[in-house]
């Protein structure tokens, strides 16, 4: 008979650890994504920048468990991501590229409180966080709105209040700003600076890692530049340069 | 294309959803049980009065829902025309726009977050044999907001189709649309997924 394998009582989680990677690859069926990645983020903005295919999208995904590796293991605060998938889940929010893809309810403002409602917030406690979260990034007047009829620039707004509401320790953000116009990606890239957490951004916009800590690039599966952003991003357009 | 809620201050929006849904299956089966015209123009007449009056909803609203049903009127009424007779058509046709009026005054009175929790409320029971109401529910909420979502790919690949000067209509160019809609769709479902595990979905 298959038991199902219990999971180790999460530890508790240290923030001052930070995202591990330990030997990281991961292989979809025969294709190489990413290899041998060991890395220890600590910063508070962290950026990384890649050709299309590089293997940035999963590298963003290991961050808060939605991919598990194929081999090593990824640590946020301690946690490790194949074993404590909710715990770290809780810990990291995750912004995807497309905002249609995570808009899940109808309208706005029960959008924003699905993640509320999945961490069994009460009822009272939750329209008074999504009313708040709202009123901060200028949805408050679209609240009873159907999602689909808000702009490009609104919805990506939207669906990072999704994620913010819910409070997370850490933030992931997978190309933000590549499906908007110039003036929701300024709006995007202020959204960021101003947020207390930590966060890693996944982006093709060079201009957006200006005042970040740290800048990865990511070519073929590898990181294969990890400084400064002047630095990393000059490696970065040497690289691509080439092709 | 599909009316969904409409904020307003108003008597309909203020009763709860279980009530409204309750109503909405009795006029279904009276409507089926007494097939007859008055029965029918009366359900309709008051459907349309509810809707405008106690649910002050634009008339807008109610006139998009019934031109989006008012082909398979027509081709219900023309099909009873041959088949059996004239009045039976309007009957039956009657009573479909009639019911189709009264699920859209439902729906753009009532919050999907209270028909959900409606429909988990009514799926309890199912807990006895391994169904969990939340997922139904979830279910429900997710098919409302992907439905306009899933029109506009449609529409996105047929503009691609046509700014190639590809055929629009007809059989050949549904078969055309299909196929790279089926292929969109499963990759937005790939994301959705992903993202509903990222927003603490309980999906274990």
């Amino acid at each position: 008979m298959r038991r199902r394998r219990a999971s180790a009582p999460a530890p508790e989680p240290d923030p001052t650890q930070g995202i591990e990677l330990r030997g990281v690859g991961h292989v979809y069926g025969e294709r190489t994504v990413l290899r041998d990645v060991d890395l220890q983020l600590t910063e508070h903005r962290v950026g990384v920048v890649g050709a299309n295919g590089s293997g940035k999208s999963t590298f963003a995904r290991l961050l808060n468990g939605l991919v598990v590796p194929t081999s090593g293991r990824v640590l946020v605060d301690g946690l490790d991501t194949a074993t404590h998938a909710r715990e770290v889940r809780r810990r990291v929010g995750f912004v995807f590229q497309d905002p249609d893809a995570q808009i899940v309810h109808p309208t706005v403002a029960e959008d924003v409180g699905y993640g509320l409602e999945n961490q069994g917030v009460p009822a009272d406690e939750r329209a008074e966080r999504v009313a708040e979260v709202l009123a901060r990034y200028g949805l408050a007047e679209h609240a009873d709105h159907p999602a689909h009829l808000l702009s490009g620039g609104q919805k990506q707004l939207l669906a990072v209040a999704g994620v913010l509401v819910m409070r997370p320790a850490r933030i992931v953000l997978d190309e933000p700003t590549t499906l908007l116009d110039l003036v929701n990606t300024r709006r995007i890239a202020e959204l960021v600076a101003g947020l207390d957490q930590s966060v890693v951004v996944v982006t093709h916009h060079l201009d957006l890692l200006a005042g970040f800590d740290r800048v990865l690039v990511v070519d073929g599966g590898r990181v294969v530049a990890d400084d400064r952003p002047a630095p990393a991003v000059a490696a970065y357009r040497a690289l691509m340069a080439d092709r | 294309m599909l009316a969904l809620y409409v904020p307003r201050a108003s008597l309909l929006h203020r009763t709860p959803a279980g009530v409204k849904l309750l109503v909405l299956v009795v006029l279904g089966a009276v409507v089926f049980t007494v097939p007859t015209l008055p029965v029918a123009a009366g359900a309709l007449a008051g459907v349309v009065l509810l809707g405008l009056l106690a649910g002050r909803l634009p008339a807008a609203v109610l006139v998009r829902q019934a031109r989006a049903v008012a082909v398979w009127v027509v081709a219900i009424v023309a099909f009873h025309a041959v088949a059996t007779d004239v009045l039976t058509g309007v009957t039956t046709g009657v009573r479909l726009l009639a019911l189709v009026l009264a699920a859209a005054v439902v729906t753009a009175t009532t919050r999907v977050t209270a028909l959900v929790a409606v429909v988990e409320k009514v799926c309890a029971p199912l807990r006895l044999v391994g169904v969990r109401p939340a997922r139904i529910g979830l279910a429900v909420a997710m098919a409302l907001r992907f439905i306009p979502l899933v029109a506009e790919r449609a529409d996105r690949i047929r503009e691609a189709q046509a700014a190639r000067g590809g055929r629009v209509r007809g059989p050949r160019a549904l078969v055309l649309l299909v196929v790279p809609l089926l292929v969109s769709v499963l990759q937005l479902a790939h994301t959705v997924g992903e993202a509903l595990d990222a927003r603490g979905a309980d999906t274990a």
